[in-house]
């Protein structure tokens, strides 16, 4: 347990923040079923239901055939999340086997894979995805992380690969090498563990892909439109007009769940970035030198009045603070 | 072989693997898409199924192979066959009166999303902390909403409750008359103006962060360190030293995002009833039309890859890496 506050200690915050915010929807996800204040396609017949604004019943309102807009969210999003991680998992596991194959193998296979990897990134995601979407003949969640998973991998295939070609020409991949280790125990216990963060941050650009595609697939009705996702929650809220007629309460709590997912999918992956790449940091990186604003970037200021005043116990107080560095005299304490 | 030469072949590549998918994916899937023409209208008498297969085209003779090579030629003749909502017009000649829309719309915006989102990059990469840096979380929650749903929220502010622009479509049917001329040129820059304006917001923090990033890693190099030690101006550093050479990733990657821009781009015209590829792309689907579906993949597939193709002319123009390396390979 410290070893884990100790990471978390040194985490970044926004990859903090992204993880506290996405940590609230897994809980979502995973307790939200459970709770569901209603069935979420339980039509209530009253009039009165139809459309109406939040209150202590229906904490979120309901749609126009009077169905509870917070239990459809919940399912909603236990579905939405569901399908991106398993895509996640799915799309990264090819690209980590592709990427690091082809940089294995070399020659022809590489060239091979690399070509495959980015004639398919070439390849615009979305009308392709429509395309075989469109024939299938029945549309629902299989079927989408079936086709989503196939298309998610090329990206990080060519990331992978690329790291992978690099961490292959260190010194300690060569040493266990020569002590006669098997390709596949260097690949596990070499490659693979040295580059886990960028690994990860392809898990987590993954399952950004992966929500804001099915979503958007939803939305222009290629899913199954009887299952409650987020993306057919829009669907439907659109279809009947949510926003036009004011049902604010029908629209914005998928379509602002969906952000805010990604929004700190966002964050995490910047904060994984910042924790492999230490200039990336949120420095809070100006600093104050006798009035003026010095960034790391500026060529060191000569500023010819920063010798500090008040006699010897001010120049011994100051030959500890930052600025004194700045102080360039030939003894290096004197500053008169 | 030179650098253009290869990025040739590999587009033509590409393009190859698109055509070949777009012929094989409506063989290889279960089902029919005559099927399910004759399941949507109940009262098609079961003799129409011929009728309807040669009406979309695929009850060709002959074998695959035969019909492989038919469909190519097809293609380079933009023979999509004929559109099944729009019957009896052909899907070229309904495809051709969308593209324009799109073309001007989503490519203005793209182009205006990549130069501002990279210059607030640069600046953000180059005083790093300041006040561009920190729009960055912002901007990061502008690019994580759904292009859609963004849209729909201006669309809502900005046109049913402020009436600043238009609801929807590309002009004003009731008003102008489309033509070269001025009252409807500029009633469509009008129709025009929130729609790109939602690109350009929802697609700006990707440019930005990727650019903002790249120079942050190339402010630390030494050649721009003796820039400043030499005493140069800062403006010069910053973009005849710095930013320079951090564009080139931003380059490449800006071909590689092209695919997803457009993509989110058709999503959000659907919001608009922009009369571009997008809403076509939505009527094709919700109306099973796989002609239109077929061609439209096809059509956008192959702007993007002419767009990058572009982008690759552009880069040997900018680094002189890769001209030196083709100097050397000969």
């Amino acid at each position: 347990m410290s070893a884990f506050a100790n990471y978390w200690r040194r985490f970044p915050v926004k990859a903090k923040a992204g993880a506290i915010i996405l940590g609230l929807f897994v809980l979502a996800a995973i307790i939200g079923p459970l709770v569901t204040p209603y069935d979420p396609s339980f039509q209530n017949p009253s009039p009165g239901l139809s459309m109406a604004a939040p209150s202590a019943a229906h904490l979120l309102g309901t749609t126009q055939s009077g169905q509870d807009v917070l239990s459809q969210l919940l399912v909603g999003i236990r579905l939405t999340l569901e399908l991106a991680v398993i895509v996640g998992v799915v799309a990264t596991a090819a690209s980590v086997v592709v990427g690091v194959t082809a940089a294995f193998l070399g020659g022809f296979w590489d060239d091979f894979l690399s070509l495959v990897s980015n004639v398919f990134l070439v390849i615009p995601q979305l009308p392709f995805l429509i395309l075989l979407l469109g024939y299938l003949p029945q549309k629902g969640q299989t079927p989408t992380i079936i086709v989503l998973s196939v298309l998610g991998w090329p990206w990080g295939a060519r990331v992978i690969r690329a790291q992978t070609l690099t961490i292959r020409g260190r010194d300690f991949v060569a040493a266990s090498r020569e002590t006669g280790e098997s390709s596949w125990r260097i690949i596990a216990s070499e490659i693979i563990p040295n580059q886990i963060s960028l690994i990860a941050a392809n898990f987590v650009n993954t399952v950004l892909y992966a929500i804001g595609t099915s979503v958007a697939l939803a939305f222009i009705g290629l899913a199954d439109l009887n299952s409650w996702s987020l993306g057919t929650m829009l669907y439907w809220a659109q279809s009947q007009q949510a926003l036009q007629l004011g049902a604010w309460w029908w629209f914005l709590p998928p379509g602002l769940a969906v952000a805010f997912i990604g929004t700190a999918l966002v964050l995490l992956n910047t904060g994984i970035d910042e924790l492999g790449n230490p200039r990336l940091r949120d420095a809070r990186n100006a600093t104050r030198v006798a009035g003026y604003r010095v960034w790391p970037t500026d060529p060191t200021p000569v500023l010819e009045g920063v010798a500090a005043g008040g006699g010897r116990v001010g120049a011994f107080l100051h030959s500890f603070s930052r600025s004194s560095l700045l102080d360039e005299t030939a003894s290096g304490g004197d500053t008169r | 072989m030179p650098f253009i030469l290869r990025r040739l072949a590999f587009y033509v590549v590409a393009a190859w693997v698109a055509l070949t998918a777009n012929f094989f994916i409506p063989r290889a899937m279960p089902g029919s898409a005559v099927q399910d023409i004759m399941s949507k209208f109940p009262n098609l008498q079961p003799s129409a199924y011929k009728a309807i297969e040669a009406m979309l085209g695929v009850g060709h003779p002959g074998s695959l192979l035969d019909q492989y090579g038919s469909y190519l030629v097809d293609v380079v003749h933009l023979n999509f066959g004929t559109d099944v909502s729009a019957y009896p017009a052909s899907v070229a000649s309904v495809l051709g009166q969308a593209i324009p829309w799109t073309l001007v719309l989503v490519g203005t915006a793209t182009v205006i999303a990549f130069f501002v989102g990279t210059g607030l990059g640069i600046i953000a990469g180059w005083r790093h902390g300041g006040w561009a840096d920190r729009l960055l979380p912002g901007l990061m929650f502008l690019q994580a909403i759904p292009y859609f749903f963004f849209a729909l929220l201006l669309l809502e502010l900005f046109a049913l409750k402020l009436h600043v622009f238009p609801i929807a479509q590309g002009y004003n049917g009731q008003v102008v008359v489309p033509g070269w001329d001025w009252a409807f040129i500029s009633n469509a820059i009008q129709h025009s103006l929130l729609p790109a304006i939602t690109i350009v917001l929802t697609s700006m923090a990707g440019w930005m962060l990727q650019m903002r990033n790249v120079m942050i890693t190339t402010i630390g190099e030494d050649y721009v360190i003796a820039a400043q030690a030499k005493g140069l101006s800062s403006r010069r550093v910053v973009f005849t030293y710095a930013a320079r050479n951090a564009l080139l990733p931003q380059l490449q990657g800006f071909g590689l995002a092209l695919g997803f821009v457009v993509s989110g781009a058709l999503v959000m015209e659907i919001v608009f009833s922009y009369p571009g590829v997008g809403l076509l792309l939505l009527n094709a689907v919700t109306s099973n039309d796989y002609p239109l579906m077929q061609a439209i993949f096809l059509v956008i597939t192959f702007a993007v890859l002419v767009a990058n193709l572009i982008v690759d002319l552009v880069i040997v123009l900018f680094d002189p890496r890769v001209r030196a390396k083709e100097v050397t390979a000969r």
